[in-house]
């Protein structure tokens, strides 16, 4: 039996902004419980929203990225539920009339392109948490993260693999963080997804019964949960029984879901538009300055570097993944270094020491204009890459050290006059009759000996390329 | 002191024949004396009263005072007062110390004003007889057995009652003016948008607006003046231009064409309450203006679209009284749920609770469009009415209640006996028309008001042409037997 | 459009309010007859008529985005009805 996958995605980004959606509370991350709760966040009698023109410039932003359509009005309607961290008992939202319609994503998937249409995105507000733990049987409930701006952005049902889901969530992380409205900090909650996942049997038109996992905050977890789901779901109609619509849970721990409990009775939001908040008017005017302001999008960007620059499209999707990558890449350019000697240089070394030391390029000690000139004594032939390699360890130590200095205090200067080469080329062809004599007879391994051997005798030092060069020519005299 | 009015008792106050301290007591006397006859007040706190009293004296000792600095107001318990306890009326507040001001609230502290103390009304501002009251019901001081009419019920007595010289209402489908009517003073519920509403207890938000109730139009202008004014923390509030409404009281309103709509005078008003309003539209043609009739003809459509529309509104603003952050929360409960359910059916009264099934009804699924929908689009209609008359007239005149004051009980238990109370004065609410009661005569011994509706932003005209009648006659000076 | 006691136990439950027995039978009588009142609505055609929701042609208008609000912790925490570690409690939570 074959079976298709279908899956949306609605994720809940946090907008970056100073104060919350409908108050001038902080919304910084990590401050003592309810400390951050104003008047308006607390939900006291008598108070009323007002909207964040920041969040609002967000949302824009996000419909020009994605090729939307931007409402000229939009209506914020309350959703109406009971939950402790609901202050108001009902949550300002987007219903009928949402600011982003019909955006579109476009995701590689083997090396093709998928196009994921984003149905709609809206402004609403975020709960609160709730802290369990702090006395038994009880919850205690902080509000600072109540009010907080999200944009909820929802696709349309288009992709059909846990693979195609984790692309496009990542390609929605690079991209939110990219045109500045959120800082994609997935374990401080600012990137949340709720996955919608159901079956069907091969070629049927029909959809089956979707069940909705919420509040899946990494790219692991999201695979995991849909693998898990997709299994669950197949084994159930396969033995004849069927799908009730849920929504569900994602245990990490055990890799399984389950339906939340309190979610068994279908709830009525009866949305309304929200008397105390006037109808959202977006004009062209609004629209053409945000326009300005916006960065060029990373798939215009890694098509230049492409085309203009020579870049593989490998390299040239990795280093416009995020922001700050593509701007360390251009400041090194600024010297005139070979792209693909910088873009090598970035995404292996220096992506491997920010692996290992988890941080990320803004925390890279050494700068474009340190890398630029490594790279420009690579150029010149001051130092082979090896030796490279070797001055980078040494500046990452002390980043602010001049690298000439370096070089010569490490002895790592190229040996590149070509009388000193040719005199040890002679002195080691000398001592090595044996591997000539082999290379002559056809080996070609004996080549590369010898050349080792020039380098073993110049400790490092003598430029390759030229040791080779002039080995070949002595040699084929 | 006690028919002072508030420009007099200004002139008082500035040429130094009385103190705000003295002012202030000696309506705290009366409070203290009288109150509990009427139950006009829920809170009074003599020592936050009486030290604001004493900051005015300063103000005014030192020149820096306007019209109201040092008059002592009786605020609607509906406003948040910093430190003040705020109930709006209800046992879900009744422990609830507000952490902040209301923007009017503010703007009274401001100019120096003193808050006299917190008045009764219909718990939620649910009601129109004062009867709905945690705190037990208001009577009307003139007569004792009868309402003083709602949700501003306190605040009406007090006026009545001379307790205070000044109060504060609001006014959702009548609250202002429909008490106004009932206790013989005069009520002005100003155009949507006009003053603040950061800080008063919602109730339904596209229809709630805070307004002056005091003895005459020109007290009334003194308060809007200050009460007035745009609020950016308030995203409905218009950002009108600042007018002073006492600026044109007293212009001739010779040729003002007023509107009597005829569907204000069909069965359902007491025929002596008619009379007294034909009177006194007949000395506004003495006083040369002129008559012309109109129609509403949705009128009839008012009270059913307002009873979709405000409990839906109030249904969801009520939905924040959990238990969980301030205000009630029931003693006993197995979990999360039970509390909300017992807190909820504990804190809340049996109207509101009957209101808030109501509006939830109504939001539901499936019922939307038939009734919420189809509510704000009769809105429309009702709002298109007056639209088109106020293109045949100036100003719109005709009963502010089918009745005077009528007995305590008798129609408590009959709600839609009491909603009928605001037939007149609700297709303002939701036009968002501002309306003003004023007294226009008696029937045996009992107030009748006249009701004033404007088109938007019309508050000088309207308290200009109060004003003119308050020239002409002295209803509005008249106080019920006993009060001295 | 008439309710019964099961539709009032089902809005009673949207609304989070505890209706006893006694309660539930006068309520019908009571909800019906203001139902019927409303059900009135229905006599005028609204086809093509636009809902209103604001009297006058206004719009939002735009806060901006600045820090304003300071720490009222303890003001609010003072009058909650349960507080630990500057949280509110309530019943436990379950999912």
């Amino acid at each position: 039996m074959d079976w298709d996958i279908v899956i949306g995605i609605e994720t809940h980004v946090q907008l970056r902004t100073n104060s919350k959606q409908f108050s001038g509370a902080s919304t910084a991350y990590g401050s003592e419980p309810n400390s951050q709760a104003c008047l308006v966040s607390l939900a006291y009698p008598g108070v009323l929203p007002v909207l964040n023109k920041e969040a609002v410039n967000c949302a824009i932003r996000f419909g020009l990225a994605t090729d939307a359509e931007i409402a000229s009005r939009s209506i914020f309607a309350r959703k109406n539920y009971f939950y402790p961290d609901l202050p108001k008992g009902y949550q300002i939202s987007q219903f009928e009339l949402p600011i982003v319609n019909h955006g579109k994503l476009s995701i590689s998937i083997n090396g093709k392109e998928k196009e994921v249409r984003i149905l709609r995105a809206h402004l609403e507000e975020d709960a609160g948490k709730s802290l369990h733990g702090i006395v038994q049987g009880k919850t205690g409930i902080d509000l600072n993260r109540a009010g907080t701006p999200l944009l909820e952005i929802v696709t349309e049902p288009d992709m059909s693999s846990a693979d195609e889901a984790v692309t496009y969530a990542k390609k929605l992380h690079e991209l939110v963080q990219w045109i500045g409205i959120c800082d994609g900090n997935m374990q401080e909650g600012s990137f949340r997804c709720d996955v919608n996942v159901s079956v069907k049997k091969k070629g049927d038109t029909k959809l089956g019964t979707r069940r909705e996992i919420k509040n899946l905050n990494s790219f692991r977890f999201i695979k995991q949960a849909i693998d898990y789901e997709v299994n669950w779901q197949i084994e159930r109609l396969e033995d004849g029984e069927k799908i009730d619509q849920a929504t569900i849970l994602f245990n990490p721990e055990t890799g399984e879901t389950r339906a939340m409990r309190s979610k068994e009775e279908a709830n009525d939001y009866r949305y309304f538009p929200d008397p105390d908040l006037l109808p959202l008017e977006v004009t062209a005017n609004m629209i053409d300055k945000i326009k300005l302001s916006m960065p060029e999008l990373p798939a215009s960007v890694a098509e230049r570097f492409e085309k203009n620059l020579g870049l593989s499209s490998y390299d040239a999707s990795e280093l416009t993944a995020n922001r700050e990558v593509t701007n360390y890449f251009n400041n090194v350019l600024q010297f005139e270094c070979s792209p693909k000697i910088t873009a090598n240089w970035i995404l292996g070394v220096i992506f491997s020491q920010l692996k290992e030391k988890d941080i990320s390029i803004s925390l890279c000690p050494i700068s474009p204009a340190q890398l630029a000139k490594l790279i420009q004594r690579i150029e010149d032939q001051t130092i082979s890459n090896n030796a490279a390699k070797k001055v980078f360890d040494a500046l990452w130590q002390k980043p602010n050290t001049e690298i000439d200095l370096l070089i010569d205090e490490l002895g790592l200067r190229q040996i590149s006059d070509s009388g000193a080469i040719d005199q040890l080329v002679e002195e080691v062809i000398n001592a090595n009759i044996n591997m000539v004599n082999e290379f002559k007879s056809g080996k070609e391994k004996a080549f590369n000996a010898l050349i080792g051997q020039v380098m073993k005798a110049s400790k490092g030092k003598a430029n390759p390329a030229q040791v080779s060069e002039i080995l070949k020519k002595k040699l084929t005299i | 002191m006690i028919n002072l009015s508030l420009k007099s008792l200004n002139q008082g106050l500035v040429k130094k024949k009385f103190s705000s301290l003295e002012l202030t007591q000696f309506f705290l006397n009366r409070v203290e004396k009288h109150n509990s006859d009427i139950n006009a007040f829920i809170s009074i706190d003599a020592e936050k009263s009486l030290t604001q009293a004493k900051h005015a004296d300063a103000l005014i000792q030192s020149g820096q005072n306007s019209l109201l600095t040092g008059i002592p107001v009786a605020q609607k318990d509906i406003f948040c007062s910093a430190g003040w306890r705020t109930t709006c009326g209800s046992l879900m507040l009744d422990n609830f110390i507000s952490p902040y001001d209301a923007t009017v609230i503010q703007k009274f502290n401001e100019v120096g004003a003193v808050n006299l103390g917190k008045t009764n009304m219909d718990e939620f501002a649910m009601g129109s007889s004062n009867e709905t009251s945690y705190y037990g019901s208001v009577k009307n001081p003139w007569d004792l057995s009868l309402v003083p009419g709602g949700s501003s019920g306190g605040s009406a007595a007090a006026i009545a009652a001379r307790l205070a010289p000044a109060a504060t209402g609001t006014d959702t489908g009548g609250s202002i003016r429909q008490p106004a009517s009932l206790c013989g003073f005069t009520g002005l519920k100003p155009t949507y948008g006009l003053v603040s509403r950061f800080g008063m207890i919602a109730f339904a938000s596209s229809l709630d607006q805070a307004g002056p109730m005091a003895p005459s139009a020109e007290d009334c202008a003194v308060l809007l003046n200050v009460m007035a004014g745009y609020d950016e923390k308030d995203s409905t509030s218009i950002n009108h231009e600042k007018e002073d409404y006492l600026a044109n009281l007293d212009e001739p309103i010779k040729g003002l064409r007023i509107g009597v709509p005829k569907e204000f005078f069909e069965k359902g008003l007491d025929g002596s309450v008619q009379k007294v309003i034909e009177a006194a539209l007949m000395s506004y043609k003495k006083m040369g203006a002129e008559l012309v009739d109109i129609s509403l003809p949705n009128t009839h459509l008012a009270i059913p679209v307002y009873y979709v529309i405000a409990p839906a509104e109030a249904s969801s603003n009520l939905s924040r009284y959990d238990g969980v952050r301030y205000g009630y929360r029931a003693k006993e409960y197995n979990d999360l749920m039970d509390m909300y359910f017992k807190t909820r059916q504990e804190g809340f009264g049996e109207e509101v609770k009957r209101r808030i099934l109501i509006g939830t009804y109504v939001l539901s699924a499936g019922y939307y469009d038939a009734y919420y929908l189809k509510a704000q689009k009769i809105r429309k209609l009702i709002s298109d009415d007056f639209k088109k008359a106020f293109e045949k007239c100036d100003v719109i005149m005709g009963p502010s209640a089918p009745s005077v004051a009528f007995k305590a009980n008798e129609k408590k238990s009959d709600p839609l006996a009491m909603y009928l109370q605001d037939i007149y004065t609700i297709s303002t609410n939701l036009a968002g028309l501002p309306g003003m009661s004023i007294p226009a005569g008696m029937i045996d011994n009992l107030p009748v008001g006249l009701q004033l509706i404007g088109n938007y932003f019309k508050e000088s005209q309207m308290l200009n042409i109060a004003h003119a009648f308050q020239k002409e006659t002295d209803w509005h000076t008249r106080m019920p037997d006993g009060v001295s | 459009m008439t309710i019964n006691q099961k539709d009032i136990e089902k809005i009673a439950h949207l609304a989070r309010i505890n209706i006893s027995e006694e309660e539930s039978a006068t309520l019908e009588v009571k909800l019906n007859s203001i139902i019927s009142m409303i059900d009135k609505m229905q006599e005028v055609n609204t086809d093509n008529v636009e809902p209103m929701s604001h009297a006058l042609e206004v719009t939002q208008p735009l806060r901006e985005d600045k820090v304003t609000e300071s720490d009222i912790r303890s003001d609010a925490l003072k009058i909650a009805p349960e507080v630990v570690d500057s949280t509110f409690i309530v019943p436990q939570v379950i999912e």
